[in-house]
């Protein structure tokens, strides 16, 4: 079972579809236990990181989501999904987030356009398998306010450019985290979910 | 670095797409979902639909156009047109829109962008603002008109767009009503004025009419994004035509 999870905020729908697409049948659910059963685990998210830890701490799931990782179960986040990974953030004032990833989150330097929406490229700066089959500078499309800074910078497997250096892409075997939007991305981001799943097939 | 995002715009009423009806490709040519799917493939960078349905019943038409084009297109889609609410707003995200666009609703009642910003994230929020010329010495000044460009508000379109991002709007879809529907180029000057003005992305609307129309909304009017509807529709040009021809000038550009 492959679980998106739902905390109430956000659009489910669009990773759904994703999935779909691919050919799998994605639970959408917010119960914990479903996570212990679950094969994979998508965390998606727009919005604000407050709200975002308050639903995931009213739902139950910041334990369950922190041990799904920690055991090196295949997960991916998305956007909110990977900057609530970090210790903490500067999202409207200092929130403390799942600190899986000691770092933080910050506001992206001024002097361009924020929000940074659009497609940009992200440069590869190690292999790993959820690249497979996509170029390097690949075309992801975006769109954030902030970024998180990881402390160890060996688990940065993307980087783009918009004012300061993001990491668009954190990986460490098998878990992935995104800042872009691969369900929006077009055929670079449903390869890169795919190439995700086939993590399950082999046996992680 | 950053691209400049081309997106085509598809006027809907009770469900189908009212302009564009000369593609020729197509076997249902007013069908959105397919006029999407063709656009997707063709490499444009996002998707706005605006919602001309003047009836409560044909509006339900535009959720499961959404509905059904998020499900086969994998990019960026934005909905407008007669949302008067947060629960209107939700609706679309919740059929698969990633953004909504609010005009006379906002200008009528802007706390409702501080409303939408706070449950769904400044990047969902979307002003649109429908802008006339009204004088030009000492310098120029743009009106903000509403309700489809029926109903002049006094309103000067600098300052309501300034207020709108400081009320929590993540980007500035902006038409000028002078320019739309000629053809003869985008107005560059309300472009530049308004883009310089705000600390979000713009994108420019009205008055494609050749590739270079693009290419100077952009780097003279200083666009983030450039919105075209009759030059995709009736394919006087293709919209990898128009990307190429602006890679080739030296604008970042997703090919």
């Amino acid at each position: 079972m492959i679980v998106i999870v739902d905390y109430g905020a956000g659009n489910l729908r669009s990773v759904t579809n994703a999935l779909v697409r691919l050919g799998y049948q994605p639970k959408i659910t917010g119960r914990p236990q479903d996570l212990s059963n679950a094969r994979a685990v998508i965390l998606p998210g727009v919005g604000a990181a407050a709200d975002t830890m308050i639903n995931l701490n009213q739902l139950g799931l910041i334990d369950p989501i922190r041990r799904f990782i920690t055991d090196g179960r295949p997960f991916f986040g998305v956007c909110m999904g990977l900057q609530i990974l970090f210790t903490g953030t500067e999202e409207g004032g200092w929130h403390e987030c799942l600190n899986v990833i000691p770092g933080q989150v910050k506001k992206l330097p001024d002097g361009q356009k924020i929000p940074h929406i659009g497609w940009n490229q992200v440069k590869q700066q190690r292999d790993h398998p959820v690249f497979s089959g996509i170029p390097d500078e690949a075309n992801f499309y975006f769109v954030h306010s902030y970024y998180g800074e990881p402390e160890d910078k060996r688990l940065i497997a993307g980087e783009t450019k918009y004012g300061t250096t993001i990491c668009s892409v954190i990986a460490r075997e098998n878990m992935v985290a995104t800042q872009f939007h691969p369900e929006k991305s077009g055929e670079s981001g449903l390869k890169m979910y795919h190439n995700f799943l086939k993590l399950i097939a082999k046996g992680s | 670095m950053l691209t400049k995002r081309i997106i085509p715009c598809l006027d809907v009423k009770d469900g189908k797409v009212v302009k564009g009806t000369s593609f020729v490709q197509l076997r249902d040519a007013g069908d959105p979902v397919a006029l999407s799917r063709q656009y997707y493939q063709q490499g444009a960078d996002e998707l706005i639909f605006l919602d001309i349905t003047a009836t409560p019943e044909g509006r339900d038409t535009v959720v499961d156009v959404i509905e059904s084009v998020s499900e086969q297109v994998f990019m960026p889609l934005t909905v407008g047109g007669g949302l008067r609410n947060v629960s209107d707003m939700r609706r679309m995200l919740q059929a698969g829109a990633d953004k909504v666009s609010i005009n006379t609703a906002a200008v009528l009642q802007p706390n409702l962008i501080r409303e939408g910003a706070a449950k769904f994230g400044s990047q969902c929020i979307v002003i649109a603002i429908d802008a006339k010329q009204v004088e030009d010495r000492p310098e120029p000044r743009w009106e903000v008109y509403i309700s489809s460009g029926q109903k002049p508000t006094g309103i000067n379109a600098v300052s309501w767009a300034k207020k709108s991002v400081a009320l929590g709007a993540g980007e500035v879809l902006l038409t000028s009503m002078d320019a739309d529907g000629h053809q003869a180029g985008y107005d560059i000057e309300l472009t530049h004025t308004i883009s310089e003005a705000v600390p979000v992305p713009v994108i420019a609307s009205g008055g494609a009419g050749v590739p270079e129309d693009l290419y100077l909304a952009l780097v003279k009017g200083k666009a983030d994004a450039v919105l075209a509807a009759s030059i995709f529709h009736y394919s006087t040009y293709s919209i990898g035509e128009i990307k190429k021809y602006l890679s080739e000038r030296g604008i970042p550009i997703r090919l």
